[in-house]
């Protein structure tokens, strides 16, 4: 594809108040593209597969940014609020250490140090066919490349396809969902928040969109409940390569253990479908068990229960099961 | 910062491209406000040390004005896609890959190329001399950024462990893979490696 040196032109927009930023989002509505630490935005306008007239860059928002203690002893977290300070947040490694694990191996040092939580959870999927403009489903086209005989579709979804077989590209969506947390949400009527589950949303509900952020929402904060604080967490992100690269599979788990026994879990695994997965059948087989090998080997295979592979993906179904089987013994 | 200050300043900036390819209120804002902001895109910008003004398009990057407007052409485009590291700067101390950063946005920052790393007087920086010392590069293209990278690192962590080094290097592609001779290149620096 045409390699460009240059962004095409638009108009640039750095507010420095949230409310200012919604206004200018509103006017422009589709036609505007919020910016955190545009990780993810630079290559599509660089490609020119996506145009906009405007971009709002928030990363002027002091608000924005900042790790805060909540009343009921959790966390919120600034949208802006970068995957380095995450990473290296003492307050979120004593507590939320599956959040610091996974923020520490998205894509590379300089993008963390710049690339924002807000930015990672929103990002668009990684579909090669998808990010080169084709039009496909995900784009508004009527055709999916990567669901053909000849696909290249090794890194595709396992679950949940419909029309589009994308695979969610976000390693702290799957931390964020394991940890009950919530996206705090504004626009032009207000605040609302949405479970971490709720905020993201698979191609049978929405096909051109990731998550429930529509034009003029901007995602101010993520909120952590102190339900799974200090609990027992295992973090593993699967990638070809140890730096860049995305999850082949992701697997993020809380577990309340009590002696010796897994009182309750929340089971998450990444990149086997466009949303994080909860494995909630693995949750309840689990429950009242003990947390050993044992265990991990008797439910692993329900984690596939339901999967339709696609022509290289096939992968992907032992390697879901085994992850599942090492956060149980772990 | 000051509350009042900050209201005052309201927007910090509305750079308009003057393409008014816009249409409804876009292209009324844009007309209205044209003159106004058209002069946003003269930006002070602090280089390596030197604070100079420069005529910045609204969504031009930080690598494309280094090296096309300000001449400091020692930073590499190698990507241009934020995934290979030749184009590492430092943003406030901060290594960032200045092909995905926005010139607009390093306005209030300090910003260090390759080109500032060395004294005043021309000597080299530690890192710099200790990638001579150990043939660090070989065909040099992905050196400077990896020069950025590693000052960076050893201004957070003055004696960095060899696997330290991997992490505050794995941030840069060598294509040609010299990344040992990089390594040890860290480690001379750090006084590490005699």
């Amino acid at each position: 594809m045409p390699s460009h040196d240059v962004m095409p032109n638009m108009e640039l927009y750095q507010p420095v108040q949230v409310e200012d930023a919604l206004e200018i989002a509103n006017r422009y509505a589709e036609r505007g593209w919020l910016v955190g630490g545009g990780q993810d935005t630079y290559g599509w306008l660089k490609d020119r597969a996506k145009s906009v007239d405007a971009l709002i860059d928030l990363s002027a928002i002091e608000e924005l940014r900042g790790i805060r203690p909540t009343s009921d002893g959790g966390v919120e977290i600034g949208a802006l609020t970068t995957l380095t300070e995450i990473a290296s947040s003492a307050e979120l490694q004593s507590n939320f250490s599956l959040l610091t694990e996974a923020a520490s191996v998205v894509a590379s040092p300089q993008i963390r140090n710049i690339g924002t939580l807000g930015g990672n959870v929103s990002q668009d999927v990684r579909c090669w066919y998808y990010r080169r403009g084709l039009a496909c489903y995900r784009a508004g086209g009527n055709l999916c490349y990567a669901d053909t005989p000849e696909g290249m579709n090794r890194e595709h979804a396992l679950f949940e396809g419909s029309r589009c077989v994308a695979a969610g590209a976000s390693d702290t969506a799957s931390a964020l969902v394991a940890l009950d947390a919530s996206m705090v949400i504004r626009n032009s009527g207000g605040e609302s928040v949405v479970s971490a589950e709720d905020f993201f949303v698979g191609p049978a509900n929405d096909i051109v969109n990731t998550t429930v952020l529509r034009p003029g929402d901007i995602l101010t904060a993520v909120r952590i409940p102190n339900t799974w604080a200090g609990a027992t967490f295992y973090w593993e992100k699967v990638a070809d390569r140890n730096v860049w690269d995305f999850s082949l599979v992701n697997i993020a788990a809380a577990f309340r253990v009590e002696g010796g026994n897994i009182a309750d879990s929340r089971i998450v695994a990444g990149a086997v479908q466009t949303t994080p997965r909860r494995l909630t059948n693995v949750e309840s087989a689990v429950q009242g068990q003990p947390k050993n090998l044992q265990t991990g080997e008797s439910v692993m295979e329900m984690a596939t229960e339901g999967a339709r592979t696609l022509a290289h993906n096939g992968f992907k179904v032992p390697l879901l099961q085994n992850l599942v089987k090492r956060a149980i013994s772990a | 910062m000051n509350s009042k200050l900050t209201r005052r300043r309201f927007i910090k900036g509305v750079i308009f491209s003057g393409a008014a390819a816009t249409s409804g209120a876009g292209l009324y804002l844009a007309q209205a406000q044209q003159g106004a902001g058209a002069a946003e895109r003269l930006v002070n910008l602090n280089i390596n040390g030197r604070t100079r003004p420069v005529d910045v398009l609204p969504s031009e990057t930080l690598a494309y004005t280094l090296r096309y407007k300000l001449d400091l052409t020692g930073t590499k485009i190698g990507c241009n896609r934020g995934e290979c590291g030749a184009c590492t700067v430092l943003i406030d101390g901060v290594p960032n890959y200045s092909c995905s950063v926005l010139t607009h946005n390093v306005k209030d920052k300090a910003v260090i190329s390759i080109e500032g790393v060395k004294a005043a007087d021309g000597t080299l920086h530690a890192v710099q001399a200790a990638f001579v010392a150990e043939n660090s590069p070989q065909c040099g293209f992905c050196t400077p950024g990896q020069v950025m990278s590693a000052v960076a690192l050893l201004n957070n962590n003055p004696s960095p462990t060899r696997e330290e080094v991997r992490a505050g290097l794995s941030g840069n592609l060598c294509r040609c893979g010299a990344y040992e001779h990089y390594i040890n290149g860290v480690l001379r620096a750090s006084g590490q490696l005699a």
